[in-house]
């Protein structure tokens, strides 16, 4: 065969293995939209859910999920950030930092649940923090730190060197060219990071189950004083979020209506990772205008 | 490439006391690990003038070029010795604040490296970071470095635009007036114009002859015209060595080496 149709050959192939792959995903997308959007009501996304009888809600681990999310990032997100500019523009390069890189490699390679069960050991039983909102996000960091940090040092690493030396020329110091040269330059690769961080996050079980429990406390939503027992920001309480209800009541579910609870839970938790992904490349593309003074993209 | 001996050389010497030197080494050796890329140069710098530093691929003058404001520092073992003297300060030693230092000596890349912020933002940044907040001066700053660097008239209009935005002789100009809005008493220019079309190369020419008016220019090409054009001294760099070093003119038309005869002359390259 000739260059020219060996050519025309590999296009089709990678054009159908792309359809493919883009019509599973697509075909995943619908079957969970279609089959759980007509149970969700405003009554289920707010509501309580129900031990027993049929026609519970989600409300509490919908929120116990968004607040895990959020104080499993304000963890995270300094500390990957610090440890991914060390590791890019600090760190000598040595056997230590080697071993160290090797390490987070291993560690974003972890199984969630052997996380969990990590996680429960050391913060649920060691440290005493017990069935917790805080185990989880200690837990969700874990997870979640390795590949964040892997995620920031990479997109500093793709800034040109170049723009390094700009900054030394004009009598910068490293800090200040790394801060307000390379890191902004770096911001939105750094920002897809932290987006597809939050969506794992978000829609992860297996390490929570141990860590932030699986029942939430009954709160009451009208004290949002920390440390009250049942407030729901108390970050002591167990906290059944929105994956870890899906799997439960799908393992050891006894309401009746279960599969169209579980179904209309996939739903949300699939429109909030969505919701996220592109409000995030919304917000990330505003930055980096406002960052760059450009006005599109190029 | 033919053998040259090496030890044939001509410097001319400026330090006679009727020229003003802005900028000096000493016996520079420059060596990157175990191997030695610079083998002691020692060149006097006349202010308000432009030097070019000229030579083969691999003689050494990028990386002379780039130790004098101790750019080499930042890629790891790499060792300069020798001294680089300027207003009686030895830069290459300890004790001087390399930060400091880089705001006096500034460095045009061979690749335009604007930030990636808007014109205004690429001239003023540096500047604020030193302390310079006055909107008024700044906006004045930014005016003047972008006339000085031939840039002004196209870019007036729209100074948010990104730079990223602007073409690539654009770019090299916009890093120039960016060098330039730090007042630096030293400009050096790492082949500037190696990435530019000729339409743009020669706009940059004309710049650095006006420049010269308030800048010592040290300015490495691998293009001989140009260093015949803009340059009043030319050092000829040849396998880590400075072998000749004289007036321009004197260089091109009446090479006293053999080896810059034969490199002028286009014989190798």
């Amino acid at each position: 065969m000739s260059p020219r149709k060996w050519d025309k050959v590999a296009t089709t192939v990678l054009y159908m293995i792309s359809v493919f792959i883009i019509a599973v995903l697509a075909f995943l997308l619908l079957y969970i939209l279609i089959s759980g959007l007509p149970h969700v009501t405003w009554h289920f996304i707010t509501g309580r859910s129900s031990s027993f009888a049929a026609g519970g809600g989600i409300g509490i681990q919908l929120f116990n999920s968004l607040y895990l999310l959020i104080l499993s990032m304000l963890i995270s997100i300094p500390l990957s950030l610090g440890a991914g500019i060390y590791l890019s523009e600090y760190a000598p390069k040595n056997w230590l930092t080697d071993l160290i890189r090797n390490m987070i490699e291993i560690l974003s390679s972890l199984p969630s649940v052997v996380v969990g069960l990590f996680g429960f050991l050391v913060f649920s039983i060691n440290m005493k923090l017990g069935f917790s909102i805080l185990s989880g996000a200690l837990a969700l960091t874990v997870f979640n730190l390795p590949l964040l940090t892997r995620k920031v040092e990479d997109s500093l690493q793709a800034v040109h060197y170049t723009q390094r030396e700009a900054g030394y020329a004009l009598g910068l110091s490293r800090w200040e060219t790394v801060i307000h040269v390379v890191v902004p330059s770096a911001l939105p690769g750094i920002l897809t990071g932290m987006i597809l961080g939050a969506g794992r996050v978000f829609g992860e079980a297996a390490a929570l189950i141990y860590t932030a429990g699986q029942s939430s406390p009954p709160l009451d939503f009208t004290n949002w004083n920390p440390t009250y027992i049942a407030s729901p920001l108390n970050p002591l309480r167990s906290a059944e979020t929105l994956a870890v209800h899906i799997w439960k009541i799908n393992s050891e579910g006894i309401i009746p209506d279960a599969s169209a609870v579980s179904a209309g839970a996939s739903a949300i938790l699939i429109l909030f990772v969505l919701l996220f992904n592109f409000a995030a490349r919304y917000f990330g593309n505003k930055l980096y205008r406002h960052l760059t003074g450009a006005r599109e993209r190029g | 490439m033919e053998k040259y001996d090496r030890s044939d050389r001509y410097l001319k010497q400026l330090d006679d006391g009727q020229h003003e030197i802005a900028l000096a080494t000493k016996d520079l050796h420059v060596s990157y690990g175990e191997k030695e890329a610079i083998h002691g140069v020692s060149l006097d710098f006349e202010r308000f003038k432009i030097t070019a530093l000229i030579g083969a691929s691999g003689s050494g003058k990028s990386t002379y070029l780039r130790s004098l404001n101790r750019m080499n520092d930042n890629i790891s073992g790499t060792k300069v010795t020798g001294q680089i003297m300027y207003r009686g300060l030895d830069v290459n030693s300890n004790q001087i604040d390399v930060y400091e230092m880089r705001k006096h000596i500034g460095m045009v890349f061979q690749q335009p490296n604007p930030f990636a912020k808007s014109i205004y933002d690429n001239i003023t940044f540096a500047p604020k970071r030193h302390g310079e907040h006055h909107k008024k001066v700044l906006d004045e700053m930014v005016e003047t470095t972008l006339k000085q660097a031939g840039l002004w008239d196209q870019v007036k209009d729209d100074l948010k635009q990104s730079a990223l935005a602007l073409s690539g002789g654009q770019q090299q100009r916009l890093c120039i007036a960016r060098a330039i809005a730090m007042k630096p008493d030293i400009l050096l220019l790492d082949e500037p114009a190696s990435v530019l079309d000729p339409i743009s190369t020669a706009t940059l020419e004309d710049t650095l002859l006006q420049l010269k008016e308030n800048y010592t220019i040290i300015i490495v090409t691998h293009n001989m015209q140009q260093a015949a054009r803009v340059s009043d001294y030319t050092a000829f760099f040849h396998l880590g060595d400075a072998l000749e070093y004289d007036e321009t003119r004197k260089i091109f038309t009446r090479p006293k080496i053999k080896a810059t005869e034969d490199y002028v002359s286009g014989h190798f390259g």
